[in-house]
């Protein structure tokens, strides 16, 4: 069975592994590195980013992050793994995992005053999406290599580059798991083109 | 079309918190060392605690002032405490922009019959319980997040285990139960039955539940994690140690691996001495937090 892992160092962790399962595919909370070669795809979850970060240099992830996305296995960050796996920030001198050619803003959409719900339709996904916006970011730009999965009132909030997917909204909180389901066949694909090459 | 303040906005604010340490600052320099220290969020007040209880007289909602400098001083949420039943000191919050609201037993009550209706605002409430009673009455009250009470400032974390065990065993006794004794069990904690029934649905509590009132170490916090706490609050612990820096990181460490002995030892060696504690029973019952709160 494809196993997805959920990197647990802090934020909205069990509520992607049950969307996960709900996907049918198996899912692993990762704490420590050498979970990773356990899986075949990771969740960076919703969280606060700052902490994430503080918590993977703490805990030498922040290599075998890297690794892992350059080995070409799927990695879906939401709302702050979206952050993680920007190559720019506005604002700030240094992005972290860098390995989505984007540039992205935090807590773009302002506080938690003016966090939302919305329906959107993310193409190739899912028509009437309904999104769940916390604190959350948005794509200010995107390079070449990416494609602009949705948009909200002209923002783009759901992106892929190839084996890399992120979305500034969190669709584990809601039982709808079209987007999960999308990540999870794409991890099953890449599973099966890496096993026969 | 968009919703704003929904429940799931609310509760899910809550959710992005989870597994993570919540300090309390009282200037941009204290928030700062816990942004770096890797707080998910910070409580913005003007004493802690433990300085509330020394000071004595009326503890009221911060000067919003201090609220507006620590909002500006980091990225990371920023709550703020309102007296209980204080509609104005909310409102103003709200109107503020701070992330979360903290109706808090550490303020003197404003009001002493009636909470906030929370359900009327866009901002996001927690507040503290001791039971599963109190925490049905607040999510019934829209209440988006709880805490143990514990008892606030004293250092001693027997309250906030007393409560958490509490709240756990009645979720458990709960979700066994049949649905024709909810009614009765409603009865009897003081609890609305629509959300003892959701609760015995979901098999737990519709919202966090973190653990705060006399977090003190990295083992206190470890401890009222594997209690089953979502997350953790420190009030006076960081702040009244004698090194700040090294408490609030330690603690950070223990909260994420909770069930890492070798890493709790490593994490707590040489890091100062804790804030000085307070045993409950020399506490005269007039002078208890945790009782504040209907």
């Amino acid at each position: 069975m494809t196993k997805i892992g959920v990197l647990g160092l802090q934020g909205a962790i069990r509520e992607h592994i049950q969307s996960i399962e709900a996907s049918g595919a198996e899912g692993l909370t990762i704490k420590r590195k050498e979970q990773l070669d356990e899986v075949d795809g990771l969740i960076l979850p919703g969280g606060e980013s700052t902490t994430m970060r503080r918590l993977i240099d703490k805990y030498d992830f922040f290599d075998a992050l890297i690794d892992f996305g350059k080995q070409g296995k799927p990695i879906f960050g939401t709302c702050a793994g979206l952050i993680l796996l920007a190559n720019d920030i506005v604002g700030q001198d240094h992005a972290h995992l860098q390995l989505m050619n984007m540039k992205v803003e935090r807590n773009a959409f302002g506080r938690q005053k003016d966090s939302f719900e919305a329906k959107i339709d993310i193409s190739g996904v899912a028509d009437d999406f309904e999104a769940v916006f916390i604190r959350a970011p948005y794509i200010v730009e995107v390079g070449d290599n990416v494609e602009i999965l949705a948009t909200y009132r002209g923002n783009v909030v759901a992106a892929q580059q190839g084996t890399f997917l992120c979305s500034a909204f969190h669709p584990e909180l809601t039982n709808d798991h079209r987007f999960t389901n999308y990540f999870v066949q794409l991890v099953e694909e890449v599973k099966k083109t890496l096993a026969s090459s | 079309m968009s919703n704003l303040g929904t429940d799931r906005v609310k509760r899910g604010m809550a959710e992005m918190q989870k597994g993570g340490v919540i300090m309390d600052v009282v200037n941009a320099e204290q928030a700062k060392i816990a942004e770096e220290a890797g707080a998910v969020a910070v409580m913005a007040l003007e004493r802690v605690p433990s300085d509330i209880r020394a000071a004595g007289g009326v503890a009221r909602m911060a000067d919003p002032t201090i609220v507006e400098e620590v909002m500006n001083a980091v990225s990371i949420p920023v709550m703020a405490k309102a007296r209980i039943g204080h509609i104005v000191e909310a409102r103003v919050l709200e109107a503020m922009g701070v992330d979360y609201i903290d109706e808090s037993e550490v303020l003197t009550p404003a009001d002493e019959v009636y909470h906030l209706n929370k359900r009327d605002y866009t901002v996001p409430f927690v507040c503290g319980c001791r039971d599963l009673g109190e925490a049905s009455r607040r999510i019934g009250e829209g209440a988006s997040m709880l805490r143990t009470k514990g008892e606030p400032g004293t250092g001693n974390i027997v309250e906030a285990v007393r409560h958490m065990r509490e709240v756990q065993s009645q979720v458990r006794k709960l979700v066994g139960m049949s649905n024709d004794e909810i009614m009765t069990y409603a009865k009897n904690l003081g609890a609305p039955y629509e959300v003892l029934l959701d609760i015995k649905e979901r098999g737990r509590l519709p919202v966090v539940n973190f653990a705060a009132g006399g977090v003190a170490t990295p083992a206190d916090a470890a401890l009222m994690m594997q209690l089953g706490a979502d997350g953790v609050f420190v009030g006076s612990g960081i702040f009244k140690s004698d090194n700040p820096e090294n408490y609030a990181r330690a603690i950070v460490e223990a909260t994420t691996h909770y069930q890492d002995y070798e890493l709790i030892s490593k994490v707590s060696k040489g890091i100062g001495t804790a804030m000085k504690g307070i045993e409950i029973g020399t506490i005269a019952p007039e002078q208890r937090m945790q009782d504040r709160g209907w």
